[in-house]
């Protein structure tokens, strides 16, 4: 368990100033994992984003850490490129300290067009933490539509209209399939809960191999709603088991928040203007259909717990 | 016949991937990333059997497209790191992307590249469709005649590219150079290794104690001029290719500049060529030399930075000249190699020389002998006034209706 009293002498690396919107999940989860790293050095690199573009205008920064961005779809690939580099020049003795990478990714970048590059650089089992900045649908460009984008929601590409009720499929489980990587920690936290995700972050960092933590990222602009909701937001992805906090460790599952009174999804979707045509009498159906979406997935990963487990 | 002319060096017999995988051997870079391609495989599987016999100390990273591969060879370099790629034809057009990254961010970047044609119709023959793509997007470009060039090139581009600051290829011909067994001369691996120096970047990831943001968002304010500097940069390249030519004579004997002048001096006519097919217009040279035809080439090594003005004043004496692209722009207007020198010799005021434009050898078709001399003919009429020049690009040996 991360401690509050510990981490608040740790250096704060990344700085106000960024041009991050008001209530933004992305800042927050960029400052907590820099601050859960404590003094280990880091090199952080980023996917093209909301994140990249917003805390690296020139001439300025936001980072003092090490940062480097490229492209958008290639943040693991670049992360791994700089781990091989911190091998090779550290067996040769030209880099004396011992340094952790860190790549943040937005759902865009790592759902869809990062995936590949995401996927090989955790088949080759770099040392490498990959934090999945969620906030379901392209922030960046203008909230359209990606693989992390659930049933029902509304996105300017799958906009809901009079024929269709926003995206009408499922969401991607891009947790599960970093998991079936068979790496050593991969994780899923959410925004609204420090110590859930930067214990997180410290554990991933701990381990030999790649890692992989796939955080929930409320977005006020995407999303719809006040900027000051965001962390009651995520808190509501995960009472209501929309997003559950678990964690895989070497294959064996834990679920880290098990909500005490499990809530009906419609307490999470009723405050985002994206679910707001759910509402509507006649799109009660699709309301039903998240829901039992939801259930089966929070049952399965509960039998994959108590399996993983007792195994 | 290749003769020793540095005395350590050593005489082998070796394809073209074969040298270029020696060349990395003896540069023994600290990061390769590299992805399987049709021509070029061997360079990276020798390489990797290197690193498996410990025979280098380099890190060898097996990616999963060459998309990655050369991101992760931009991300090495700017952690501090020597980082070599290796592709051909399909994998540098999904390059394409991190070709201009590469050059923008100013990292000096290596890659070993094996000029084939691109798709569609799939083919795995050379032709110089691949680079001459890539050819604005801020990269040294250096292209070899044979295996000796290829691995005297390789040896260069990393002083070139470092000291430019900018990313750089070797380029040679898929199949007829990367397949072709020749007779090689290497230099002992201590030489070459003192003459590439060690790696020493003024700033880097991985020095932690000086951190600095890379890659940063660069708007109206800033980006006019940070791309000026790279093509300011790549101006600048010039001298760097010929300081570190003319180090490379003194070291090891052989002799390059951006391109070899062969029978140029007095020529009245003249080929323009990149790449391998400039060894049998030599052949066709001497012959019409001997009936005492003027004939004359220039064989282009470095295409870019394109050696402008240099150019123009060797080619101001020739009465008619062919350039010979082995790519085609299909733009409608004409192939990369005859518009550089066009505009090169225009904007020097010299517009005496009747220039033509010729395609050939795309996706591997054969242009030797006969057809060689045919253009000679052709350029003899033009500048003996017998003929006017075609205004248009003329093919060779196609087939069309």
């Amino acid at each position: 368990m991360a401690n509050l009293k510990e981490l608040s002498k740790n250096p704060v690396r990344v700085t106000s100033g960024h041009r991050l919107c008001a209530g933004c999940g992305a800042g927050i989860v960029a400052r907590q994992t820099l601050i859960a790293a404590g003094s280990t050095p880091v090199v952080v690199t980023n996917a093209t984003g909301c994140l990249e573009v917003s805390t690296t205008v020139f001439p300025y920064s936001a980072w003092k850490s090490p940062y480097f961005h490229s492209a958008f779809e290639n943040a693991a690939a670049t992360c791994s490129g700089i781990e091989a580099a911190y091998r090779s020049l550290k067996v040769q003795g030209k880099v004396k300290e011992d340094i952790r990478f860190i790549t943040f990714g937005g759902d865009g970048g790592t759902y869809d067009i990062g995936l590949q590059s995401l996927s090989g650089a955790m088949e080759r089992g770099h040392r490498m933490l990959y934090i999945c900045y969620n906030n379901e649908a392209y922030m960046n460009t203008g909230i359209q539509r990606s693989g992390a984008t659930p049933k029902g929601a509304h996105t300017t590409t799958a906009p809901a209209g009079k024929k269709h009720q926003g995206k009408s499929q499922n969401k991607k489980d891009l947790t599960q399939i970093m998991i079936a990587h068979d790496i050593p920690y991969v994780a899923q936290s959410y925004v609204g809960n420090w110590n859930d995700f930067m214990t997180k972050v410290q554990k991933a960092l701990s381990v030999e191999g790649p890692s992989f933590i796939n955080i929930l990222t409320p977005c006020r602009l995407g999303w719809g709603y006040k900027p000051e909701c965001t962390m009651e937001i995520a808190r509501l992805a995960v009472e209501t088991c929309v997003w559950p906090s678990y964690e895989v460790e070497n294959g064996v599952y834990k679920v880290n928040v098990e909500p005490k009174v499990k809530k009906p999804v419609t307490e999470f979707l009723k405050l985002q203007t994206r679910f707001k045509h759910l509402f509507k009498p006649e799109n009660t159906y699709i309301l039903e259909e998240i829901q039992k979406s939801v259930d089966d997935k929070w049952t399965f990963l509960q039998r994959r717990a108590r399996s993983t487990c007792e195994a | 016949m290749i003769k020793t002319v540095y005395s350590k060096g050593n005489l082998v017999a070796k394809t073209g991937n074969e040298i270029i995988a020696e060349a990395l051997r003896q540069i023994e870079p600290d990061v390769m990333a590299a992805y399987p391609i049709t021509p070029a495989t061997e360079i990276v599987q020798i390489f990797s059997q290197f690193v498996a016999d410990g025979i280098v100390k380099s890190e060898y990273v097996a990616v999963e497209s060459e998309h990655s591969a050369i991101s992760a060879t931009i991300a090495a370099s700017a952690a501090g790191a020597r980082a070599i790629t290796s592709t051909s034809s399909q994998g540098l057009c999904l390059m394409w992307e991190m070709l201009y990254i590469a050059s923008g961010l100013r990292l000096p970047i290596i890659l070993a590249e094996v000029n084939r044609a691109i798709s569609a119709p799939i083919n795995i023959n050379a032709d110089h469709s691949d680079t001459m793509g890539a050819r604005d997007s801020g990269w040294i470009q250096i292209y070899s005649e044979n295996s000796q060039e290829a691995y005297d090139n390789m040896i260069q581009i990393i002083r070139i590219a470092e000291e430019a600051k900018l990313p750089a290829l070797v380029a040679m011909d898929g199949f007829i150079t990367s397949h072709c067994m020749e007779v090689v001369e290497i230099y002992p691996d201590a030489d070459v290794k003192a003459f590439v120096g060690e790696y020493k970047p003024e700033r880097y990831l991985l020095d932690v104690r000086r951190p600095y943001t890379l890659g940063s968002i660069d708007l109206q304010d800033y980006y006019f001029e940070h791309r000026y500097q790279l093509a300011q940069a790549m101006r600048d390249a010039r001298d760097i290719v010929l300081d570190v030519a003319e180090e490379f004579k003194k070291t090891f004997g052989r002799e390059y500049s951006f391109y070899e002048k062969y029978m140029l001096d007095d020529a009245e006519v003249a080929i323009v060529i990149i790449g391998s097919t400039a060894g049998n217009v030599k052949a066709v040279v001497k012959e019409l030399r001997e009936k005492g035809i003027k004939a004359g080439l220039l064989k282009i090594r470095v295409y870019r930075p394109f050696p402008t003005e240099q150019i123009a004043k060797d080619l101001a004496h020739v009465k008619a000249i062919a350039v010979m692209d082995r790519s085609d722009s299909c733009s409608g207007a004409f192939p990369p190699v005859y518009s550089d020198v066009v505009a090169s010799l225009y904007s020097s005021g010299i517009l005496n020389p009747k220039i033509l434009s010729y395609v050939y050898g795309i996706g591997g078709r054969e242009f030797c002998g006969e057809q060689i001399v045919n253009v000679y003919e052709t350029l003899g009429k033009v500048a003996s006034g017998l003929e006017k020049p075609s205004n248009r690009i003329e093919y060779i040996n196609i087939r069309i209706e």
